[in-house]
C-alpha cells in the first residue's frame, strides 16, 4: 500500500521520534508541579528554567522575555488583549493595524476589540499577499497603539516585509511618548525561515510547538522587557502572572527540544523544502487550467494552487483515498463554510477561491513522493473533471 | 418528596379494541426511556399509569420525549388516614406558587370512611389555615390540588407538566426517512414519529464528493431523533450514491440534474422500504421552498414509486420548522456547514418546472435499473 503523504504540515505535525522521547519521563516520572516546595517541585522546575534558558538563547532574548502558553492562539490572545487591558488603554480605547490575512487567532481578536471601542485598521494586501510598507505608514495615527502583523501567512507562505514594518514603527515611536507596540504572529515562521526577534525588534511574538514536530497544547510568547502587558487570567501566579496554570512542562519539554531542533536544521530544511516546492509549483503548472496563488518567494513550505472547476473539497476527499492528505485553505477555517479570506485578500474570485487547495510540506518529504503526488494530482483532477464536464 | 410519577395518556384510550395494544407499546416505550433510572413498580388503571421512583425529576425529563404521553404530575403517596393527607396536602400545595386553587378528590377505594366531596372541603379547609395568602376558586383556580383515595393509599399531586402528546412510536407500523443532514428532515422524521411511525433513517452519501464528517452528521441527527423512537437504537441506512451522481452529471441536462437526483433517491428509498417491509417513506419537503419542492418538481419525482410519500411539512413556513428543530435539538447539528450529496452537485439553474416527460428523456441513456439495484445492494445499516 502506498506510504502516506502528509501535506497539511501547516495545520499541524506529527510529534517526532527525539521530541516524543524527551518527553517521556515527564509525563510519570519527574511529574513535578515546579510550584510545590519538595526536591519533586524542585526538579520539576530546575527543568522549565534550563527550557526557557536554552529557548532564550535559541531565539536571542533573556529568558525572563518567554512565557509559556497553551497555543499560538493564546499567545496571540495574551499578546493582543494583554495591551488592550493595559490600564490606561482600558479607559482609552486606542487604534490597532492589523492585516487583511492574519490568522483568525489575530484577526478575530481585533474584531472584539472593535466592539470596546477600539479602531482597527485592516492594511490590504498585493498579489503576492503582502501589505505595503507604505499603507502601514499612512495608518498610524497619533491614538494607534498596536501593528500585528504575521511574519508567514499560513495560507500563501506569503513572507511579510517585517524589518521595513518595524522600520516604520521605530521611526514614529521617535516622536511619541508611548510608543507603538509591534506584534508579530510567528507561527508558520519558526523553523522556516530566519526568525531573527532582536533584527525584527518587534515588542511580542507567538511561536507554537505543534508546528514543527512539537505537541499540542503549548506556545511560546517573547515579550520585550517593559512591555506591561496585563494578563487575561487570574490565578497562581505562574509565568510572573501572565499566564498562570500549573505549567505543562512535558509539552514545554518537547517545545523545547522541537525548537532546538528545527532551527539547528533550519538551512538544510528550509533549502530542501525550496526545493520540493520548486519542484511541486512546476508539476502543479504542467496541469491544464491550473494556477498558483502562492508567491514565488514565499516560505519553502507551503503552495497553494488552484485547478479550474474543481472544488478543493472535492480534491481533498479524492487524494486522501490515495492517502495523499492536502487542505482547503487553512484548516481553521475550512470547518466554518465562510471562503478563505485570505485568498478574497489577495482579490480571487469567489470561484477560483473554491477552486483552491494548499499544499505544505514537511523536510522528510523525499523528491520522489512530490513526483506521486503530483502524478496523482494530474490523474485525480482529470478524473474529477471528466465526471464534470 | 415525590415518589410516584403519574402518566396520562390521552388519545390512545379512545381507540377501541386495539387500546390493549397500545398501552403495551407505550408502557415498553416507557420503560426503554427510562433506562438507568431507577425505578419501582409500574401499574395501569383507566387511562393512566403510575410509575414508582425516586429520581421522578430524570425520569420526567427523559418521559417528555416520549410520544403517547399528554401530561406527567408528580404524586406524593401517604398513609389512608386524614392527617397524614391534611400534612401531605400542606407540602403538596407549599411546592406550587398558586394564588387560588381547589381540591378535587376521587375515591376508587370505597372502604375509605369519607366521601369525596367531604375530603376535598376537609382538606381544603386545612390548606387554607396553613396558607393565609391561598383563596379558594373553584371555577378558575391557578392549581387544582387533586386527591385519590386508592387501595395503596393517597395520592396527591398539583403540578401537572404538558408533554409531547401524539401516539406511542411505533403503533402506526414502519416509515424510511430520507435523512439529508439539513434542518428540514430531522423535523418530518419528529413528526411522522409523532403518530406512532417507527421510523429509520436513509442517508445518501456521496464520499469522496462530500466530507466524511457529514455522514457524522447524520448519525449524531439520528442518535437525537433516536430519543424519540421509543427504542433502544435508531436504524440508519447509508446508501453509497457516488456512481448514480456521477451517471447523472454525465446525462446531458444539466437544469435536471436535481430532479434526476431526486428520483434515483426515492426509486432507491421505495427498494429499500419494500425490502424492510416500511409502508411509507417520510421526506422533508416543504412546497415551495426550493427548486425541488415546487409542486412540478414533487410531481415528476413522486411519479418513480407508488409507494405513498409522507411529506409531514408541506405546509410548514420555514421559521416554523426551525422553531420545532430548536424545540427537539437537531438544530445545531442540522447548521453544522458540511456539504451534503445535493449542495456540491447543484447545478446553476434548477429546473423549476420539470416534467416526467424530460426526466424520462434525460433517463433514457441511464441504465436507471442497474443503478438503483446497485445502490441497494451496497446501502449499509448502522444501529445508532
Amino acid at each position: 500500500m502506498q506510504r502516506e503523504i502528509y501535506l497539511d504540515n501547516s495545520a499541524t505535525t506529527p510529534v517526532s521520534a527525539e521530541v516524543a522521547k524527551a518527553m517521556e519521563p515527564y509525563w510519570s516520572v519527574q511529574y513535578g508541579n515546579p510550584s510545590s516546595p519538595h526536591m519533586r517541585g524542585v526538579a520539576a522546575e530546575k527543568t522549565m528554567n534550563h527550557c526557557r534558558r536554552t529557548l532564550a538563547e535559541l531565539l536571542g532574548v533573556t529568558p525572563q522575555e518567554l512565557y509559556f502558553t497553551g497555543s499560538g492562539t493564546e499567545g496571540n490572545n495574551i499578546a493582543i488583549q494583554g495591551v488592550a487591558n493595559i490600564p490606561y488603554n482600558r479607559k482609552n480605547p486606542g487604534h490597532i493595524i492589523t492585516s487583511a490575512v492574519e490568522h483568525p487567532a489575530v484577526l478575530h481578536v481585533a474584531r472584539y476589540l472593535a466592539t470596546i471601542g477600539w479602531e482597527v485598521t485592516y492594511l490590504p494586501v498585493d498579489s503576492t499577499g503582502r501589505i505595503s510598507p507604505t499603507d502601514l505608514q499612512k495608518a498610524i495615527r497619533p491614538e494607534t497603539r498596536l501593528v500585528s502583523i504575521m511574519l508567514v501567512n499560513n495560507e500563501l507562505g506569503a513572507i511579510m516585509p517585517f524589518l521595513e514594518i518595524s522600520g516604520i514603527i521605530r521611526e514614529a515611536n521617535r516622536e511619541r511618548q508611548t510608543p507603538i507596540l509591534f506584534h508579530c504572529d510567528a507561527v508558520q515562521a519558526l523553523g522556516k525561515i530566519p526568525v531573527d526577534l532582536k533584527a525584527i525588534d518587534c515588542d511580542m511574538a507567538s511561536f507554537s510547538a505543534h508546528k514543527i514536530n512539537g505537541p499540542k497544547g503549548v506556545g511560546l510568547l517573547y515579550v520585550k522587557r517593559g512591555t506591561g502587558l496585563r494578563p487575561l487570567m487570574y490565578g497562581g501566579g505562574q509565568e510572573r502572572g501572565l499566564r498562570p496554570g500549573t505549567e505543562n512542562l512535558p509539552g514545554i519539554v518537547g517545545m523545547t527540544r522541537a525548537v532546538e531542533l528545527a532551527l539547528e536544521n533550519l538551512q538544510t530544511n528550509a533549502a530542501h523544502m525550496r526545493r520540493l516546492r520548486t519542484r511541486l509549483i512546476e508539476g502543479i503548472r504542467s496541469i491544464p487550467d491550473s494556477a498558483i496563488n502562492s508567491p514565488m518567494d514565499g516560505a519553502p513550505h507551503i503552495v497553494n494552487a488552484r485547478f479550474a472547476g474543481i472544488r478543493g473539497e472535492v480534491l481533498v476527499h479524492f487524494l486522501e483515498q490515495k492517502r495523499i492528505y492536502i487542505a482547503m485553505g487553512a484548516a481553521c477555517s475550512s470547518k466554518s463554510k465562510g471562503r478563505s479570506h485570505v485568498l478574497e485578500a489577495l482579490g480571487l474570485s469567489s470561484e477560483e477561491i473554491l477552486n483552491s487547495v494548499r499544499l505544505s510540506l514537511s523536510p522528510n518529504q523525499t523528491e520522489e513522493e512530490i513526483d506521486y503526488v503530483i502524478e496523482s494530482l494530474a490523474q485525480t483532477v482529470g478524473e474529477i473533471r471528466s465526471i464534470y464536464s | 418528596m415525590y415518589h410516584i410519577l403519574l402518566v396520562r395518556y390521552g388519545e390512545i384510550s379512545l381507540k377501541g379494541r386495539n387500546r390493549r395494544m397500545f398501552e403495551d407499546i407505550l408502557i415498553s416505550n416507557v420503560k426503554t426511556a427510562l433506562q438507568g433510572i431507577s425505578i419501582g413498580e409500574i401499574s395501569r388503571t383507566f387511562g393512566r399509569i403510575y410509575i414508582e421512583t425516586d429520581e421522578w425529576e430524570a425520569a420526567a425529563e427523559r418521559l417528555q420525549k416520549v410520544f403517547g404521553i399528554v401530561s406527567l404530575s408528580p404524586v406524593l403517596r401517604t398513609d389512608l388516614d386524614l392527617d397524614s393527607i391534611k400534612d401531605a396536602a400542606v407540602r403538596v400545595m407549599a411546592d406550587t406558587n398558586a394564588s387560588t386553587f381547589k381540591v378535587e378528590t376521587r375515591r376508587p377505594n370505597k372502604a375509605f370512611p369519607m366521601q369525596s366531596p367531604e375530603i376535598s372541603r376537609t382538606i381544603g379547609g386545612h390548606v387554607l389555615k396553613n396558607f393565609s395568602h391561598l383563596q379558594v376558586d373553584v371555577h378558575q383556580p391557578d392549581v387544582t390540588l387533586e386527591i385519590e383515595i386508592r387501595r395503596e393509599g393517597a395520592y396527591l399531586y398539583s403540578r401537572t407538566i404538558p408533554c409531547l402528546g401524539g401516539l406511542p412510536a411505533g403503533v402506526s407500523g414502519k416509515g424510511l426517512l430520507l435523512l439529508s443532514g439539513g434542518i428540514d428532515s430531522p423535523v418530518a422524521g419528529y413528526l411522522a414519529m409523532k403518530r406512532g411511525v417507527a421510523v429509520e433513517g436513509l442517508h445518501f452519501h456521496s464520499y469522496p464528493f462530500t466530507t466524511e464528517r457529514s455522514k457524522e452528521k447524520v448519525m449524531e441527527l439520528g442518535r437525537i431523533l433516536g430519543q424519540y423512537t421509543g427504542q433502544e437504537s435508531f436504524k440508519l441506512w447509508i446508501c453509497h450514491f457516488t456512481e448514480v451522481q456521477k451517471a447523472i452529471q454525465k446525462q446531458p441536462y444539466e437544469s435536471l440534474r436535481i430532479t434526476l437526483m431526486r428520483r434515483f433517491m426515492l426509486r432507491i428509498a421505495a427498494k429499500l422500504a419494500e425490502q424492510q417491509k416500511a409502508l411509507a417513506i417520510i421526506t422533508g419537503d416543504s412546497l415551495g421552498q426550493v427548486a425541488s419542492q415546487t409542486m412540478e418538481s414533487i410531481f415528476t419525482i413522486n411519479a418513480v414509486t407508488t409507494m405513498p410519500v409522507y411529506r409531514p411539512l408541506i405546509g410548514m413556513d420555514k421559521q416554523e420548522i426551525v422553531d420545532i428543530s430548536r424545540q427537539i435539538g437537531t438544530y445545531e447539528t442540522s447548521i453544522l456547514p458540511y456539504d451534503d450529496c445535493c449542495t456540491v452537485f447543484v447545478p446553476k439553474n434548477p429546473a423549476t418546472r420539470p416534467t416526467v416527460e424530460q426526466a424520462l428523456e434525460a433517463e433514457s441513456g441511464m441504465d436507471v435499473d442497474g443503478l438503483v439495484n446497485e445502490a441497494v445492494a451496497l446501502t449499509e445499516l448502522v444501529e445508532l
